[in-house]
């Protein structure tokens, strides 16, 4: 009980609540009992230190809250809030605007019902039919407010700052078209910021799903809301081996631009024999790694991956059965994907290859990574 | 505005905690950060936690009232967050090139060093808040923090008067200091 009183005692002394003669008698006390000293120093570094955890965190709760306000209006380059976080965020912007609008419309609505009141004490149906529309008028201002939001939500959507700098890349295919891909694992790896640019040059923010180290395969998912999503995917994935000396062709971006390729499959097995890939003949650049190679039929039958550097020509592709087994891994690992289906024929049979590569670049994306 | 007028008012409202002055600073600095960090390896989290870290400086620099300005914010928050970007840079082991040079920068080692050393009591004190547990970390906080009075908090925590919640304060603030001057001691 004494400690308490003490104690309290040292934190008035401290928050100089003390009366006159009171701080007299405890400054006293404080030179004649050490242990009162030490208390009393001890107790004003730890109020101080108090004080600035307190400071600091409205500080930082202030710089974050900024943080958000400037990205959202777009006056500084950072990624914007999505789903909850954006309707947290637009809830406390509005909400002063909301109440105001509320308030506006509970008095006029008070105001007219009274005049309606005094000007006739029985009020007939015509009379309540009138309120009713001025309610519809209420309702539908407040339509036009909400419009209003909308649209400059979707301004705010649409500016996209392409402020980072993405240092490598490669390509990559939809296998859904909600924005499912494909890509080479060695082509995200240590990415910490991932975007997909489609042939137009518009930028989405992409992130890695799920990931198979020894078949080098990854599997990114479009995270931004500006994407759209795609009509049916016209390729499908060959769970089958190609056959030798099958013409294939590729899609990638070893440049800026989409760039076709042409060759044949050379053998069923890749460098050294490995059994996961196949070799092909084809021209390839880095920044072809995770485009699709597909043969006549419009099929994809491998990812491009890679090349060997002694030789000239002589490119790697991971076969296409091996897609599937990912995605049996990633059905298992992630139930929200249990649905997820891929095309189960290609829609490119017997066209002219020009059309072909004219319905399948859309699908084809540059893999920006940073 | 004369541009160095405009500094100095910039830095008197972030020093008397005015909102719009911290916005204004966050806004004219906070992209040239966030290339610096992400352009030498970094993320734009860390780029974002990294200019926030240099504005707290900046906070105190303002605050301690005899800030002179012979340079610019701009140059100034530069420095900080160059020299804190470097230190991380070192202690994740992550390689960079140099960190790029954009603009002249100005000594900040001995700012960077006094917020290091007081990021890490308020790290000790935080650390010992949150390892207190409920309903001691929501009492202590309401008090020595929010600074809301006894009367108010007994009711709040559904304590019969201010005494008894005094007292359960009491109990927790000695686990309190224990927990926070073990650390200290400790760091010292």
């Amino acid at each position: 009980m004494e400690d308490i009183q003490m104690l309290e005692a040292v934190e008035r002394y401290i928050r100089g609540e003390m009366r006159p003669d009171e701080r007299v008698h405890f400054e006293q006390l404080r030179k004649t009992n050490p242990d009162v000293d030490q208390m009393v120093v001890e107790h004003t570094l730890f109020i101080h230190q108090m004080n600035e955890v307190g400071e600091l965190r409205k500080f930082k709760s202030a710089l974050n809250e900024i943080h958000t306000d400037l990205a959202e209006r777009g006056l500084i380059n950072s990624d914007r809030l999505k789903g909850k976080a954006k309707v947290v965020y637009l809830w406390k912007r509005y909400k002063r605007v909301a109440a105001i609008a509320a308030t506006i419309a509970g008095i006029t609505t008070v105001t007219i019902s009274l005049l309606v009141w005094s000007l006739s004490p029985n009020p007939d149906a015509k009379i309540i039919k009138d309120l009713s529309r001025d309610l519809d008028k209420v309702k539908k201002d407040q339509i036009v407010t909400k419009a209003a939001v909308n649209n400059l939500q979707n301004d705010i959507k649409t500016q996209y700052n392409p402020s980072i700098d993405y240092k490598s890349g490669g390509s990559g295919f939809l296998i859904d078209g909600k924005g499912l891909l494909i890509t080479n694992l060695h082509v995200v790896r240590n990415a910490r910021n991932i975007a997909i640019q489609n042939r137009k040059g518009a930028i989405f923010n992409a992130k890695v799903v799920f990931t198979d180290v020894q078949k080098d395969i990854a599997i990114l998912k479009v995270d931004d809301d500006n994407f759209k999503s795609l009509t049916a995917i016209p390729y499908n994935i060959s769970k089958t081996s190609a056959d030798l000396a099958e013409p294939i062709f590729t899609l990638g971006y070893p440049r800026d631009s989409i760039v076709y390729g042409q060759g044949y499959l050379s053998a069923n097995t890749g460098y050294k024999g490995d059994t996961l890939s196949c070799q092909i003949a084809i021209a390839a650049n880095p920044g072809n790694s995770g485009g699709p190679v597909l043969n006549n039929n419009g099929e994809v039958i491998g990812i491009l991956s890679t090349r060997q550097v002694s030789a000239e020509g002589v490119v790697f592709a991971i076969q296409s059965k091996y897609i599937h087994s990912v995605l049996t891994e990633l059905k298992k690992s992630d139930t929200s994907y249990v649905k997820l289906k891929t095309p189960a024929a290609s829609s490119l049979k017997g066209m002219d290859r020009t059309h072909q590569v004219k319905k399948i670049e859309d699908y084809v994306f540059m893999v920006k990574v940073n | 505005m004369n541009p160095d007028l405009k500094e100095k008012e910039l830095l008197k409202g972030l020093a008397l905690g005015d909102k719009k002055a911290v916005e204004t600073i966050y806004k004219d600095n906070y992209n040239m950060v966030q290339s610096l960090v992400i352009n030498n390896n970094g993320s734009a989290q860390e780029a974002k936690d990294i200019f926030q870290e240099a504005m707290i400086v900046l906070l105190e620099k303002a605050r301690s009232g005899n800030f002179e300005l012979n340079c610019q914010i701009k140059t100034y928050v530069y420095s900080v967050c160059r020299r804190i970007w470097l230190k991380k840079l070192q202690q994740y082991n992550r390689y960079s090139n140099e960190v790029e040079s954009m603009v002249s920068t100005v000594p900040v080692e001995e700012d960077v060093e006094e917020y290091e050393k007081r990021d890490q009591e308020f790290v000790m004190m935080e650390k010992a808040i949150g390892s207190l547990g409920e309903p001691c970390k929501s009492l202590i906080e309401a008090f020595y923090i929010q600074k809301r009075n006894m009367q108010d908090i007994a009711s709040q925590f559904g304590y019969t008067n201010a005494d008894n919640a005094k007292n359960q304060k009491y109990k927790c603030l000695m686990r309190l200091k224990k927990l926070f001057f073990a650390q200290y001691k400790n760091g010292k």
